[in-house]
């Protein structure tokens, strides 16, 4: 089933959780909607699902605009982070749930609702426990039966909101494997929602990357980490280094200094450098030269702090441990690859220290 | 002392001071004010010994007594249960004027003495009375009937109801009713298959302490209810009468039956609630 | 934006019905059935003691309450309250110091026992000390010889008022001590304070509004009480009447408009029963917390 929201806005009082999004969605596609708290990721999840209704916009299904439908008529499924089974109800009895209210016309026998409910149970991988309670689950056990009781009415779509967020990481990487597999052979068009980048660019086909009730970006796995179109996609999908530099004559400055990296084209005027720590080569007198005020080691790599210029600009890359250059107190480098944003109003304001993935000790002199 | 070496047998020892003290004034209050005085009923039951217990307890007037107690509290209970989750419900749901002055008058029937809710329920439902004369003029006489004794027993156990329903319900998760939703259940099939079992735990204990209440209820039942012997007696009326003579051997017995009674009760309600609470996870 | 502006024109989406709540019309019917049930049953008895009462007009009622039983009704009143709600006070801050500070076998037993009086009949509860100390029983005569009088006597109707209010105070103090554990007081005394100062300084903070609500129940209670102690207090004008036994009396002898009014001073401890409780819950109610429910 096609999706295709357009324009949609959500207000609640005089708070803009969406500010005229847009997005298609193609069938059987496998999308995650990545974003910090506060970015409308889970809204927009809702307003699919009709849990919320838009305060402008519209949002279709295939041909059908069903902006205007309850949630019980548009036949999605939809599962939450908290399972929320029903916790007076078996396994089977809770699966069987979204087919047992229809209406009798539209209502399976009591066979086929057994057999389907035995089938679905097997493809979650819970066979046998049908008679148990959600008590008795484990929270692992538990979410798979919020995704079979989902898929038991053969949603148009599938909505997951955080579906991993409450369990253990190990449980949660299990699961991300799983729900891939699953989805791959059920074909639902499946959207769900999650804060952790790793999980978005391991399991979607493609991923819709937001920040403050709007999209930022819109691309495969491939495309958002390394052809990131804005600082807040940069820093927020893998690891970032952002630096203010001025474009003077194609020719990018720090300070007054020139930094020999040519960006011929680029407009004059403020922006920002991004790269990531890791893509950068050691020069011996050229590129961006400062002091190491601070190194530490992690994993197999040391993340060394480099201070540059009188006003303390500071900037974090990555070595590997062993690098001749890792022990240094002074260093110059370049970043191999690294994209430049030009400065200006309609910037999306970068996330703030404690929602990045990765945090820069980098003080910004407004933006 | 004895009683100090057996503490230190079956307690862990702990820092704070001061546990002598307190269990044993506890103890010590306990027995004085209930141990005691209710062991006195157990033995002067055993008193009478077994045959002339049964003889005072199956005696028809007790019999007829107990029924009138118990059913009147039984149906209390049951129009308390429906009337109370619904109360319950729309006080913790819905916002309208007056609501916050609702909720506390809930609590009324637990803070008025009986005796002055007895006399007031008096005076509407009397035949003279606010609501007495209406329905009388249609024929239906509450007053001096077990009716009468079912309406003050409705006064007197709403508030428990309501309230052991209330946090169940404040604490209800909307994903659940957005999950049913989201599978397509229209709204009343979310309250009866998913929202009601939910509160099912709640509204028994609920009508379990309402109906005890009920059931030896005295001060707000004796004056509607004409005190008719066999037809509108109570038990614990019945018990009064009985002290009057000077006939403790029946009180007493009464006593102990209606005891008997209302422990066996409430101990099978505790038992429903262990198993809901292990089976399901939740009770109330 | 250009975006921004070109929203303006898009057509504004009507609200469909919410996944977590009834239609209104349906909410209306249901506020309105829970509404009349209110009025019925809980308003319309308050409203008719205090309209009865008044009801011969205001040197009537002023009249009726200045009578000498009833003044002497109403003293005895205030007396047995006063020496039951500190005795039950004293209780409650022991038995919830004990079962709350330290772990020891029949906790829940105790529990139990102290649950006792809701669910014992108050006639019964009365019954117990006519057993305990009437005639035929082993300490009555022994009372008798002594010049001791417990029933048809002020001891009496205290004993029997202790008996039905001492859960008030301990059901509200234990849940609320229990979930506070003993982390402040085992601080208080690493810091070298003594048994008692710790109760004052770091216990009782803790639980003084908890503790305010429990005594303003057990006050209800405690004047209100009406079948335990109609049973031991044997109805003695002027010397054994309660306040409710005093509308009783009234209210039997065909006095109504007096009974009322002396109802009415009842029904008045009960609204302003009601107003404090309210009022402690909403401003304390964390800390008043485990214990919502009675």
């Amino acid at each position: 089933m096609d999706l295709s929201i357009r324009q949609v806005r959500k207000e609640f009082d005089r708070f803009a959780a969406l500010h005229g999004v847009s997005l298609d969605i193609r069938s059987g596609e496998l999308i995650a909607l990545l974003g910090p708290s506060g970015s409308g990721k889970t809204t927009l999840l809702r307003l699919i699902a009709g849990l919320e209704s838009p305060t402008a916009g519209s949002i279709f299904f295939g041909e059908e605009d069903a902006s205007r439908k309850p949630v019980q008529e548009r036949h999605v499924g939809f599962v939450f982070q908290h399972y929320a089974l029903f916790r007076h109800m078996t396994v089977a009895e809770n699966i069987a749930f979204g087919l047992r209210v229809r209406p009798a016309r539209a209502r399976p026998s009591r066979s086929e609702i057994r057999r389907r409910t035995l089938e679905l149970l097997d493809l979650v991988q819970l066979s046998g426990l049908e008679n148990r309670y959600p008590s008795q689950l484990s929270g692992g056990q538990r979410q798979r039966v919020a995704l079979a009781r989902a898929l038991a009415i053969e949603p148009r779509v599938l909505l997951l909101d955080e579906p991993f967020g409450a369990l253990d990481a190990q449980v949660r990487r299990d699961l991300r494997r799983w729900l891939r597999e699953i989805h791959d052979a059920t074909g639902h068009t499946t959207i769900f929602v999650t804060h952790d980048q790793e999980e978005a660019l391991e399991l979607a086909d493609r991923v819709v990357v937001m920040s403050q009730g709007r999209i930022e970006q819109v691309g495969t796995a491939d495309e958002v980490y390394d052809e990131p179109n804005s600082p807040f996609v940069y820093n927020f999908i893998g690891d970032a280094s952002l630096l203010p530099v001025s474009v003077r004559n194609g020719q990018l400055w720090l300070q007054e200094r020139m930094l020999q990296l040519a960006a011929p084209g680029s407009p004059d005027g403020e922006a920002l450098l991004c790269f990531r720590p890791h893509d950068v080569e050691i020069h011996e007198n050229s590129g961006i030269i400062g002091q190491v005020t601070a190194s530490r080691r992690a994993a197999g790599n040391r993340r060394i702090e480099v201070s540059l210029g009188r006003e303390g600009a500071r900037v974090e890359i990555e070595l590997p441990a062993e690098h001749p250059a890792a022990t240094r107190t002074r260093l110059a480098f370049k970043p191999r690859r690294w994209k430049l944003f030009p400065v200006n109003e309609t910037q999306a304001p970068m996330p703030l220290a404690g929602e990045a993935q990765r945090r820069q000790p980098l003080a910004l002199t407004g933006s | 002392m004895a009683l100090a070496s057996a503490r230190v047998r079956w307690t862990r020892s702990s820092v704070i001071p001061g546990f002598g003290l307190t269990l044993g004034f506890t103890l010590v209050y306990l027995s004085l004010i209930v141990l005691i005085p209710l062991a006195g009923v157990v033995w002067r039951s055993a008193e009478l010994g077994w045959v002339q217990f049964w003889e005072i307890a199956l005696d028809p007037r007790t019999l007829q007594a107990l029924k009138i107690s118990f059913g009147t509290a039984f149906l209390a209970a049951l129009v308390n249960s429906l009337f109370g989750v619904l109360l319950a419900w729309v006080l913790v749901r819905y916002r309208f004027p007056g609501r916050r002055i609702v909720d506390a008058m809930v609590d009324l029937p637990f803070a008025l003495p009986t005796a002055v809710a007895g006399i007031a329920l008096t005076a509407i439902y009397a035949p003279n009375g606010w609501i007495g004369q209406l329905l009388s003029q249609a024929g239906v006489k509450i007053a001096f009937t077990p009716a009468g004794i079912v309406l003050a027993l409705i006064f007197i156990g709403l508030p428990f109801v309501v309230r052991t329903v209330q946090p169940v319900i404040e604490e209800i998760d909307a994903e659940v009713e957005e999950a049913a939703a989201s599978l397509g259940a229209r709204r009343h099939q979310t309250i009866l298959r998913v929202l009601l079992p939910a509160l099912a735990p709640a509204i028994l204990t609920g009508f379990a302490l309402a109906f005890a209440r009920g059931v030896g209820e005295y001060g707000s039942v004796i004056f509607i209810a004409g005190n008719i012997p066999y037809v509108s007696e109570i038990a614990p009326l019945l018990i009064v009468i009985r002290l009057e003579e000077f006939d403790y051997a029946s009180a007493t017995a009464i006593a102990a039956v209606m005891l008997g009674l209302s422990f066996s009760m409430l101990l099978i309600i505790n038992l429903v609630q262990a198993w809901s609470r292990r089976r399901f996870g939740y009770g109330a | 934006m250009a975006l921004e502006a070109s929203l303006g024109t898009l057509p504004k989406v009507a609200e469909p019905p919410q996944a977590t709540s009834e239609r209104p019309l349906a909410r209306g019917l249901l506020v309105g059935i829970a509404l009349l049930f209110v009025a019925l049953f809980l308003l319309m008895p308050l409203l008719v003691v205090f309209v009865q009462a008044f009801s011969s007009g205001l040197d009537y009622y002023l009249a009726a309450l200045s009578e000498p039983d009833t003044r002497a009704a109403i003293r005895l009143t205030l007396i047995v309250a006063a020496i039951a709600v500190p005795l039950n006070l004293v209780f409650g801050l022991a038995a919830a110091w004990a079962i709350a500070k330290f772990e020891f076998k029949g906790k829940a037993f105790l529990i139990t026992l102290i649950d006792l009086p809701f669910s014992v009949s108050p006639v019964i509860s009365g019954l117990v000390y006519v057993l305990l100390f009437g005639t035929g029983s082993l300490l009555g005569p022994w009372l008798k010889a002594h010049g001791i009088e417990v029933l048809f006597a002020v001891p009496g109707i205290v004993l029997a008022t202790v008996f039905v209010t001492f859960p008030f105070v301990a059901r509200e103090l234990i849940p609320l001590m229990q979930a506070q554990g003993t982390g402040d007081e085992e601080a208080a005394l690493s810091l070298g304070a003594s048994g008692w100062q710790t109760f004052r300084l770091v216990t009782l903070p803790n639980i003084k509004w908890a503790l305010l609500y429990g005594v303003l129940l057990c006050n209800a209670r405690a004047m209100g009480e009406f079948g335990a102690v109609s049973v031991v207090s044997g109805h003695i004008r002027g010397l054994t009447n309660t306040m409710p036994l005093q509308v009783e009396i009234l209210y039997n002898e065909y006095n109504f408009v007096a009974a009322f009014a002396v109802a009415s001073l009842l029904a008045l401890l009960a609204l302003v029963t009601l107003v404090l409780k309210t009022i402690l819950e909403m401003r304390f109610g964390e800390q008043i917390a485990a214990s919502r429910k009675h």
